[in-house]
């Protein structure tokens, strides 16, 4: 096990720039004071890796396994939890609440708006506080990593998938040889999700990456994406609704589709009790075993490119 | 031993039409056919209501047969019909679409018009509205769905079940929008419910525990009529309260799974978080306990906090064991020793929201009769009485409450945006707020 030394920032209003980190890239702990949330981050160091899988036995969209260079980047340790997640949902959003206009214009950002308060439980009683949001759309996951970039003055966004896989692949979270001491999936739950951070961190001190939740990436899903992907930094962009990409299986999934390669995609049919038309930006009715976590750039990248993350929803006029 | 088939007697209550597990429609055999519409003729779809559920609602009748086809619209408001209008356009060919400008009806009293010009109609504004169009749609002989709740006062439950006998006379289908009783995991807990897998039911717990709804802040060019058709929410006379406008699922799933409806109710509730000028005069909070004949208690629980636990689902128990069912499509049904009886895996079930216009449309090209309107006037008056017993903090017997004149909604068709509406605030902005103890309703 990698020890990490853990790494406090406390954000004085005079450290804003991503890249006064340079020489200091290490863990640290985001902490929203009136907010009263902490989010833990861990350095992940990047490198090449081979993103997919060769073998006969997995599905076709994981091929062909190709190389892919990730730069540094920092990922949440945990899965975003429910008082994480309704700090937004239920927080104000007057413009004291965050960075000056002249930061948020750095940020690519002229405004933030919040999500709606959901009309039901989407929790489904499974436990809030500690344990993962869930049924949110990738949409308003993304837009909480605005709402933390625009309180922080520092640049947060989704993983890409490529991402998401390498931490998974260099922390060698499906390597252990028993899943159950770092995963929740069906064999090991009682139909739900658990609090975050009860398992086994993987080698790179990450926790719940497979199993507990699924977690949304930034990409459009796409099955031949990997024959033409770029070698850098891959990132499908959306252009349609769905379907988007989901990784890491859930409480919901079988032990067999927990690995680092399984490819998750967004279904209409996650708001099938939507009864509203058109359907919320912000909730799925029926997806209680997906959540997200965060991930922020080692060099925030300029205006221009954090602009491209910041997506616009597209409206679900819903198919069935 | 054999429970009997009903636990309570139904007094004023008849059973509504009963649906097999696999969606198979029963029809009432005292009922002779209604004209058959033969497949292939056209079904003309008016809405009234075109807010988001308005939408949805016509969505899912347009997709549930064939030759349907939306040709009007009204609503209180242009800019939500035209918004509703070109929403729809997004989604369907103009086959389906045919609203011509001129059959776009605004504004109060423009239900009538959009009625008139339909075979089957779809009923989804505000509820405080629904008798007076749910009255009009029957006297012109056209088949419904109408949304929940009902009615927000005693005077509207008479008006909605005297339509709906008229309905039964009429051989009209009227499909109320409580989706549950289109919801699988809900159809399969009511037969095994029925069957006796649970023994007699003794009690309840009903729960709607959520942050709370939208509201829509006071705009400086509005009258106060429009104020408050616009944050409708939060006037008693348009909404009826959360214990009515949402929490009556859980409680019409209490009723449907008992038998019948309960005979007194008392309870508690305020405002005590969500209070502020653009929230009017309704509560955050009900506890309400309602007793049915037999002295079966369930309790209903709603709350509008931010920050709260939210749940919302229902749960027995009967002298055998346990039911806990919840909308996210969950049943599981127990024994006492904790041993499982059933768990409803709900992957492939049919949206209850498609499969009411499913089986709406259906039963109109049979010739056959869905009869939900007594049942959801049963349920509505239910919320209805849970809300006297909390606003007033007395104990209210349901023949109390039905011998009301309680009339809380003018004639619509006396109405204009200048009209002065059922309650008015005082010089500061505020409403009147009822006051447990002081609220009087007998």
């Amino acid at each position: 096990m990698k020890s990490t030394l853990n790494f406090t920032l406390t954000f004085l209003g005079i450290i804003h720039i991503g890249t006064i980190y340079a020489q200091e890239f290490e863990d640290y702990s985001e902490t929203l004071k009136d907010d009263q949330i902490t989010i833990e981050m861990v350095a992940v160091k990047g490198g090449t890796f081979v993103m997919g899988a060769n073998d006969t036995t997995r599905k076709a969209d994981e091929k062909p396994s190709h190389d892919v260079e990730i730069d540094d980047f920092w990922m949440g340790k945990h899965e975003i939890t429910w008082e994480q997640y309704d700090a937004f949902v239920f927080g104000e959003f007057g413009p004291e609440q965050f960075k000056s206009k002249e930061t948020l214009n750095d940020l690519g950002i002229d405004a933030v708006s919040g999500a709606t308060p959901p009309y039901v439980d989407m929790s489904f009683n499974m436990g809030k506080a500690t344990h993962p949001a869930v049924n949110m759309t990738q949409y308003a996951a993304l837009m909480y990593c605005k709402w933390l970039t625009s309180k922080t003055g520092v640049f947060y966004r989704l993983p890409t998938e490529a991402e998401w896989e390498y931490v998974c692949k260099k922390g060698k979270t499906d390597e252990d040889s028993n899943l159950k001491n770092v995963a929740w999936f069906k064999e090991n739950t009682n139909d739900k999700y658990e609090k975050v951070g009860l398992k086994t961190a993987n080698s790179l001190g990450i926790h719940d990456l497979l199993g507990n939740v699924s977690e949304w990436v930034m990409d459009q899903y796409d099955a031949d994406y990997y024959s033409a992907s770029p070698k850098k930094n891959p990132w499908n962009t959306p252009s349609e609704l769905y379907p988007r990409v989901v990784r890491g299986g859930s409480w919901k999934d079988t032990k067999d589709k927990l690995c680092c390669t399984a490819r998750g995609q967004s279904k209409q049919k996650w708001k099938r009790r939507d009864p509203q038309i058109p359907k919320s930006n912000w909730w799925h009715t029926n997806a209680p075993f997906v959540g997200f976590r965060v991930v922020r750039p080692k060099i925030q990248p300029s205006k221009e490119d954090i602009k491209t993350y910041w997506l616009t929803a597209i409206e679900d006029y819903g198919l069935n | 031993m054999k429970p009997k088939k009903s636990q309570v007697t139904r007094r004023n209550f008849v059973k509504g039409t009963s649906l097999a597990a696999g969606g198979i429609l029963l029809t009432p055999s005292l009922l002779t056919a209604s004209p058959v519409f033969n497949k292939t003729k056209k079904l003309k779809l008016a809405v009234v209501g075109c807010g988001g559920r308005g939408t949805g609602a016509v969505s899912q009748a347009l997709r549930a047969d064939e030759n349907v086809e939306l040709v009007a619209m009204a609503d209180a408001f242009s800019d939500r019909l035209e918004k509703a209008h070109s929403n729809l356009s997004k989604m369907f060919q103009t086959g389906k679409l045919k609203v011509k400008p001129s059959h776009k009806f605004v504004g109060f009293g423009s239900y009538k018009k959009a009625i008139d010009a339909a075979d089957v109609v779809i009923l989804t504004t505000p509820p405080g509205f629904r008798p007076q169009h749910f009255e009009y749609a029957v006297s012109q002989g056209k088949h419904v769905f109408m949304e929940k709740p009902l009615a927000t006062d005693v005077a509207g439950i008479k008006k909605v079940l005297e339509a709906a006998k008229v309905a039964k006379a009429k051989k009209l289908n009227v499909v109320v929008g409580l989706q549950r009783h289109y919801q699988a995991n809900y159809m399969e807990t009511y037969n095994r419910i029925q069957k006796g897998d649970i023994g007699q039911i003794v009690s309840g717990q009903v729960y709607w525990n959520g942050a709370g709804v939208w509201v829509n802040p006071r705009e400086a060019s509005q009258t106060e009529m429009e104020y408050q058709m616009r944050n409708w929410y939060y006037f008693n006379w348009i909404c009826g309260d959360h214990i009515l406008e949402q929490h009556i699922h859980n409680i019409d799933v209490a009723n449907w799974f008992i038998g019948g409806h309960p005979i007194k109710a008392s309870g508690t509730g305020g405002r005590e978080v969500r209070k502020g000028k653009d929230h009017g005069h309704i509560f955050d909070h009900h506890v309400v306990e309602f007793e049915y004949e037999n002295g079966i208690i369930i309790s209903s629980q709603c709350r509008h906090q931010p920050g709260t636990k939210t749940r919302v689902d229902e749960s027995f128990q009967g002298t055998l064991g346990t039911a806990y069912t919840d909308g996210g499509g969950s049943a599981r049904l127990k024994k006492y020793d904790g041993t499982s009886i059933y768990t409803h895996d709900n992957e492939n079930d049919i949206n209850p929201y498609q499969q009411e216009h499913n089986l709406l449309f259906k039963s109109i090209r049979n010739g056959e009769v869905i009869s939900d309107a007594e049942n959801g006037a049963i349920s509505t008056m239910t919320a209805i009485l849970g809300r006297m017993a909390t606003y007033s903090g007395k104990e209210i017997t349901w023949d109390e409450a039905m011998a009301l004149e309680h009339k809380l909604v003018p004639d619509e068709d006396t109405l204009t945006f200048d009209s002065v509406p059922p309650i008015t605030p005082d010089v500061n902005g505020n409403y009147p707020i009822p006051v447990p103890g002081k609220t009087k309703f007998i």
